[in-house]
């Protein structure tokens, strides 16, 4: 088949689709998915995305109604304009899934991250780990005469910040749970 | 109603209260104790297939004959694994099936127990919904509530995975309008807007077409009445998809035939050149649409369906309205009538579209002395078309053909793998059909190959007395394969011819059914009427042209108005970027 010149792999969703669809414009998402706290609801969103090729850039999941059985999924995801509509009807339809909010495009949201950075280090590196922890107002939650646990919490680009700042300060180990998101105001 | 039962009883007495009367399906370890109750009880039936995988399209046939959910059981591991590729098909044609399966004890869950699988994690990405039923008292609730979910809002497939011990342990039983009701409720009505934007857009259109799907036929007998009545009443031409013949009649003075891959000409040019598609419950699939970036360039689109992931997941549309069919079109003619019934169809638009049809896209060279297997169903058709007669098929050219070829004048008579292509469909299917509609005339119309795929169900249509007809276009090919690879792959036919076939008619015969074969253009009309005076199944062994191509067609990666016609030439006809597709 080499004969052919075919281009290799497709970002689109229909195999008739020959459009480019590197020239449009992919968007970052985040969606709050509200479901049936029942067994295998995750694998059906996770597979979803995975069956039909979809993006995950970050997954939190946990109850928030435990009398009401339900859980709700952060998925903070990627694609142009269209795929995000798609993903977000086909999550909609899935039998347990009560509500999907793309808090994106309704109106300001507040999004955070936890992360635990382990950095290992002596001398000067030690004190300006310190340092920049109490500038990003990071706490420290374990320490050696060798080493901290900084726990921190903010967006996903204070973390990948603070990240950067430590991986030549001796980072040696990082913990993120993913997004977690509402929306603002006074509006469910 | 709530009572004290066991939960194999408990599934018996939810389908008796769901209205169920067949189920289709195969013993083994892990469902014994449903089948001892079935055993004790004559309101449902049991069909006894063959192979799980004839049991899901049998029920499929059921389903899609008579507009109620199909119901299967079968067994844990190999039970539940063959049930795949049917609930699958299912999916994709959007079928309500209800199906069971057995699964070992809860307490052995996880232990790689015998003929244990992990049913839910293979079946999940293949059904609408599926339920591990874990505790018995929750066994009754849970069944209904997988037929609200298989009948509701676009239908589909559901499976309820059944631990040994959850039949054979007591609980209570809740009857249906004691279950807790669902939250999944979809939308049926569309907006009054929506309705609005929809006449105002049909009373402007010049040149519309009605582009009609499964959506019509799924939405109940009222949704084409309704069609029909807007059809007739606007005077709009109308084409439907694969899934949708039979919504409006083949005779109607409307229809342009079946349109996409293997569509009519006209159907296809007039989606080319229309200015308002109206697109009723289709889906926009690949073989509809060919090369999307061409596809009914300066036509504004209407979409109508009940499923939200249906709309703009291939084209974007222009007015998107969500809905079931039937309630929509109820409300757009209740709408455009108090409007006055304004069109602006054009005379020229019906000329143009006169002037497709001569080109007579059907036409083939017909011979004397072998039989083209279009000739073959049109003289099926010709023979059969003022039956109470029921077609199923199995997949490839002759399906194709068949679409073509034969004409459905009422919904729910056409039964065909649409989505998901599965070769084996048609024969048992068949016999779900047949089951439901036991004095009606029911014909497989097949290809020697796919038949060979589920051909052990002769023994379920013996032992169950349904006079199927097997009508086999037999070209010793795998017809479509053969064609694509003439087109595309430099004529080097890779396996796709079948060697040591069976002697049809000693197989018929070996099963205790009639076998008739015929070769001859001349003997033809009465080798069918043999067929069809036979009182039980019969195998029709139809030895037809074998390198006959079937056309039109739009080449993958091509244009609605880039069609091949009949005995035209095709080489170079597929180019690269087209190749790669399927």
């Amino acid at each position: 088949m080499s004969a052919l010149r075919i281009q290799q792999g497709s970002t689109s969703h229909s195999a008739y689709d020959l459009r480019d669809y590197h020239a449009e414009v992919i968007e970052k998402h985040t969606l709050a998915v509200l479901v049936d706290n029942e067994a295998g609801v995750l694998a059906r969103v996770v597979g979803l995305f995975s069956g039909r090729g979809y993006n995950i850039e970050s997954l939190t999941v946990a109850e928030v109604d435990h009398a009401g059985h339900l859980s709700r999924i952060t998925i903070v995801t990627t694609g142009t304009r269209d795929v995000i509509e798609q993903i977000k009807a086909q999550v909609g339809r899935i039998v347990p899934v009560h509500d999907v909010h793309d808090l994106t495009v309704e109106g300001p949201s507040i999004e955070r991250e936890l992360a635990l950075f382990k950095v290992h280090g002596t001398g000067e590196k030690r004190i300006e780990a310190l340092r920049l922890a109490e500038i990003f107002r990071a706490n420290v939650v374990d320490s050696t005469l060798e080493s901290f646990v900084f726990e921190m919490t903010g967006t996903s680009e204070k973390i990948d910040a603070f990240a950067d700042l430590m991986r030549p300060l001796g980072l040696i180990e990082t913990a993120r749970t993913g997004v977690a998101a509402l929306g603002r105001g006074g509006k469910d | 109603m709530t009572r004290q039962m066991t939960g194999a009883e408990m599934v018996v007495q939810a389908l008796k209260d769901q209205g169920v009367d067949t189920v289709f399906g195969y013993p083994g370890g892990a469902v014994l104790p449903v089948y001892d109750a079935i055993f004790q009880q004559n309101d449902i039936k049991h069909i006894l297939v063959r192979h799980e995988q004839a049991a899901i399209h049998a029920a499929e046939g059921y389903a899609r004959s008579t507009g109620k959910p199909g119901v299967a059981l079968v067994t844990s591991g190999p039970g539940a694994t063959n049930a795949v590729t049917g609930l699958t098909d299912a999916l994709l044609d959007s079928i309500p099936l209800v199906v069971f399966s057995g699964q070992v004890p809860t307490f052995m869950i996880g232990t790689d127990g015998f003929q244990e699988a992990d049913t839910i994690g293979i079946t999940r990405p293949c059904t609408k919904h599926n339920w591990l039923v874990k505790d018995t008292d929750k066994l009754a609730e849970t069944i209904h509530q997988a037929f609200h979910v298989a009948t509701s809002g676009r239908p589909g497939p559901v499976l309820i995975d059944l631990p040994k011990d959850v039949q054979f342990a007591d609980g209570t039983y809740v009857g249906p309008a004691k279950a807790k009701v669902s939250h999944y409720q979809p939308k049926m009505k569309a907006s009054i807007e929506d309705i609005n934007n929809i006449v105002q857009m049909l009373e402007k259109a010049e040149r519309p077409i009605f582009y009609t799907g499964g959506g019509v036929i799924n939405s109940g007998p009222a949704a084409s009445q309704l069609l029909r009545e807007l059809v007739e009443a606007t005077g709009f031409p109308i084409t439907s998809t694969l899934m949708g013949l039979g919504a409006y009649p083949a005779s109607g003075k409307n229809w342009l035939g079946m349109l996409g891959m293997h569509g009519l000409y006209e159907a296809n040019m007039a989606m080319h050149g229309c200015d308002l598609m109206i697109n009723i419950g289709a889906r926009f699939d690949d073989r509809i649409t060919g090369r999307i970036q061409d596809f009914s360039p300066n036509s504004k689109k209407i979409h109508i369906d009940i499923d939200p992931s249906s709309i703009n997941k291939v084209i974007r549309v222009d007015l998107p309205v969500l809905g079931d069919v039937g309630h929509v079109l109820e409300d757009v003619l209740k709408v455009w009538k108090s409007r006055g019934r304004k069109t602006a169809i054009t005379k020229a638009w019906w000329e143009q579209i006169d002037t497709w049809r001569e080109v007579r896209c059907l036409s083939y060279k017909n011979s004397d002395t072998v039989i083209k297997p279009q000739y073959a169903l049109q003289r099926l058709e010709a023979l059969t078309k003022d039956m109470d007669r029921y077609i199923t098929t199995e997949v490839g050219q002759h399906q194709m053909w068949a679409a073509q070829f034969l004409g459905f004048e009422d919904p729910n008579r056409w039964m065909t793998s649409g989505g998901l292509g599965t070769m084996g469909y048609g024969f048992p299917a068949s016999i779900g059909v047949q089951l439901a509609h036991p004095e009606s005339l029911v014909i497989n119309v097949a290809g020697e190959a796919s038949w060979l795929m589920n051909m052990q169900e002769m023994g379920t249509a013996m032992q169950y007395r349904a006079p199927v007809k097997q009508f086999i276009l037999n070209n010793e090919r795998l017809g479509m394969v053969r064609q694509w690879q003439q087109l595309l792959h430099g004529e080097r036919y890779s396996s796709s011819w079948s060697e040591s076939l069976p002697d049809f008619v000693k197989l018929a015969e070996a099963f205790g059914a009639k076998g008739i074969r015929c070769s001859d253009p001349a003997d033809l009309d009465d080798a069918i009427m043999e067929m069809l005076n036979y009182d039980g199944p019969v195998i029709f062994d139809c030895l037809v042209e074998k390198h006959e191509n079937c056309f039109p067609m739009i080449p993958s990666g091509k244009a609605h108005n880039e069609m091949l016609m009949g005995e035209a030439s095709t080489e170079g006809a597929i180019m690269s970027d087209g190749a790669v597709l399927v």
